[in-house]
């Protein structure tokens, strides 16, 4: 694997990534040659209008799709051109979601929802379910281990997805609009709850259209047309 | 083991199973039926056929059976005229095969008279059996008083017969009746012996023996009743003259037998001119109820295959419409780090789970037919171990053959749309 030209203290990489999807005839180019470097323990968030591609970036960025052209190194690892065992590999490893509709296992259990990756690394059951209950007591849910999704708020609901998503330690936590369906109340929560994750060293990249929940990210970027237009650091 | 290995993929495929209990439930029916019927009817099949072979075998796999009957010729003839139809088995016959054939350990001759018996007061109607001792060598009942007949009373054409148990009971006779005499026609006849009956359960197919029978020497027989019959038949008297009604033949081993029935047919041609004799061989009987048996498990096996196929589309349908249902959760597994094959697993350990109990289940039907069937209907099965074996393999079976493709389908799935998913 190549080595990122500073992976020290860069968690993600992008040189010269384009995305083009083919609709038909019609190429429609989501990302026309991005560059830009994530720093460990920053906290980004990505705006712009929509279709300007944001997801597609986020999308690339946790390895759920690949580049159609150039570079993305992840916390050291050049992950252009893996197949797709080997990106499930790395979203297993480094990665951690947070979406805007929770995606949680509806028939799982909290305690079972948060150790869902662990799962999947073959963590030993009851060491997992300890890391599982030491996160829902960090997220303060530590009561509801055995509550299933639905009995919970879309606010306890979002902060077992944060816990599930810091169960792999991951080098980076990705959000996808992670308050779009929360009241303002419970917004303010879930933000300071990633705001003080990112202190605690947390790299962050979060997609929104929302300035006043961008502004709880330590910089901004600014996407149009599938290019970055502006970066608020 | 295979369990243990896949222990925490069973518990998740058990635990989804149980969310929709009564779908789960409807889902495998289709196995357990499938299942079922096979153990049942594969249980009837044996019994049933297990039966008949018992039967075929009691006649003696070591035996040829040659008995007399009117050719088809003759049969088939209206001539009424005809006084008196002479055909079947000679004395002859028996003395030659007895002395051509170095494989023939012994032969039976039995010449057959139906008599009216009266032993003092009672009066009966039986089967008079003119044989020699070789009969009951070769029909080993044991005997329960006197002695059977021996060869010094065939060359001394004493008046002398062997009853059988059921025949003294009858007529109302005991153990000492031995020494006291019979009379069998217009003959009159000492009790020497009794011997033990066949058993009543043989039933279509013919034992040698009957339940009430009487044993007098051949010579005797032919001495004082002749050769000659008379038959009704629809009011008109027929005559016949038959000297032996049948010849058993007994070969030293199984491998020989259709050797020498092969033999003794064309021996037979040649010394009569009309086919008016019957060879019938056990063995090949056997054989051909084998067969028959063999064409029979194949019948089965195709219903069986085809309940099972119509189970396994049930719950291959049910599992895409399970796949389709949990696209979301299927992407957010996907995007957590589960590979494709872990998908794959994930889906098809729950349809063999599926499928299994469905098997499982099944197994316990199909035990519960065929004994059900055997207490009430006293009809004989036979649960064989390798149907219960091979029903629950075949039901893992057709989970995994139609759990593949739902599985693939789920594992193809590209988590971002999957994650889109409503
Ligand atoms: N799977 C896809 N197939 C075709 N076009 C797509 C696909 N995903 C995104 N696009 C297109 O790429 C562009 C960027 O989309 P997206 O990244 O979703 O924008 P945003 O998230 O900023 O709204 C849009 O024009 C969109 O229509
Ligand atoms: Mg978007």
């Amino acid at each position: 694997m190549m080595q990122s030209p500073s992976s020290n203290g860069v968690a993600a990489y992008l040189n010269d990534v384009h995305k083009i999807y083919q609709m038909g005839m019609q190429e429609v180019k989501a990302l026309a040659g991005v560059s830009i470097s994530f720093e460990t323990g920053s906290f980004w968030a990505i705006l712009g209008p929509s279709g300007s591609g944001k997801s597609t970036l986020l999308n690339l960025l946790g390895c759920l799709d690949r580049p159609t052209k150039g570079t993305y190194v992840l916390n050291g690892h050049d992950v252009s051109t893996l197949d797709d065992d080997d990106l499930s590999d790395m979203r297993l490893r480094h990665l951690g979601f947070i979406f805007q509709s929770f995606n949680l296992i509806p028939q799982s259990t909290v305690e079972e929802n948060i150790q869902l990756p662990l799962y999947y690394q073959g963590w030993d059951p009851e060491e997992s379910a300890e890391r599982a209950r030491v996160l829902a007591r960090m997220v303060g849910l530590e009561d509801r281990l055995s509550h299933r999704p639905m009995e919970l708020s879309g606010g306890q609901q979002q902060r077992v997805a944060i816990a599930r998503a810091l169960a792999n330690d991951p080098a980076i936590l990705l959000a996808d609009e992670p308050t779009g369906n929360l009241d303002s109340h419970t917004t303010i929560e879930i933000m300071n709850l990633l705001r003080a994750l990112n202190q605690q060293g947390k790299t962050i990249i979060m997609v929104t259209h929302e300035r006043d929940i961008a502004e709880y990210a330590k910089h901004r970027l600014y996407m149009r047309d599938g290019l970055i237009e502006t970066i608020e650091s | 083991m295979l369990i243990q290995k896949y222990a925490r993929e069973i518990n998740l495929g058990v635990k989804n199973l149980l969310l929709h209990k009564l779908r789960s439930f409807l889902t495998m029916l289709g196995v357990v039926f499938g299942v079922g019927s096979v153990i049942a009817m594969l249980a009837v099949g044996e019994g049933a056929s297990k039966e008949a072979l018992d039967r075929i075998r009691k006649l003696g796999s070591q035996n040829i059976l040659i008995s007399s009957a009117k050719s088809i010729e003759e049969e088939t003839q209206t001539n009424t005229r005809i006084l008196m139809s002479i055909y079947g088995l000679l004395y002859e016959d028996e003395r030659r095969i007895a002395e051509s054939f170095p494989s023939v350990n012994r032969t039976v001759p039995v010449k057959e008279i139906r008599k009216q018996a009266r032993l003092g007061e009672r009066s009966m109607e039986l089967r008079v059996v003119g044989t020699t001792p070789n009969w009951f060598e070769l029909i080993q009942r044991p005997i329960i008083s006197g002695r059977v007949l021996m060869q010094r009373d065939l060359d001394e054409r004493g008046n002398v017969v062997v009853l059988t148990e059921h025949g003294v009971r009858k007529l109302l006779a005991t153990k000492n009746t031995i020494g006291q005499t019979l009379r069998l026609g217009s003959e009159y006849f000492e009790v020497i012996g009794i011997v033990q009956s066949a058993s009543v359960i043989g039933g279509d197919i013919q034992t040698p023996d009957q339940e009430i029978d009487a044993y007098i020497p051949v010579t005797v027989a032919r001495e004082r009743y002749g050769d000659i019959f008379m038959k009704r038949v629809a009011g008109s008297e027929t005559r016949e003259k038959v000297e032996l009604h049948q010849i058993i033949v007994q070969v030293d081993s199984t491998q020989n037998v259709e050797m020498t029935a092969k033999g003794i047919e064309a021996m037979l041609k040649r010394f009569h001119k009309k086919t008016d004799y019957k060879i019938s061989v056990p063995l090949t009987l056997l054989r051909q109820a084998e067969a028959t048996k063999r064409t029979f498990n194949v019948v089965l096996g195709s219903i069986a295959g085809i309940s099972l196929l119509v189970g396994g589309i049930g719950i291959m349908n049910i599992m895409l419409a399970s796949v389709t249902e949990r696209t979301r959760e299927i992407g957010i597994r996907r995007a957590i780090g589960a590979k494709k094959k872990q998908i794959v697993l994930q889906f098809l350990i729950e349809t063999v789970v599926l499928s299994t109990t469905g098997g499982l289940i099944g197994m316990g039907i199909g035990l519960l037919i065929p004994w059900m069937i055997t207490l009430l209907a006293g009809m004989p099965t036979v649960v064989s171990a390798y149907s219960l074996v091979l029903s629950l393999g075949i039901s893992m079976g057709v989970g995994i053959l139609f759990g593949i493709y739902p599985a693939f389908r789920a594992s193809n799935l590209d988590p971002i749309v999957a994650l889109r998913h409503e």
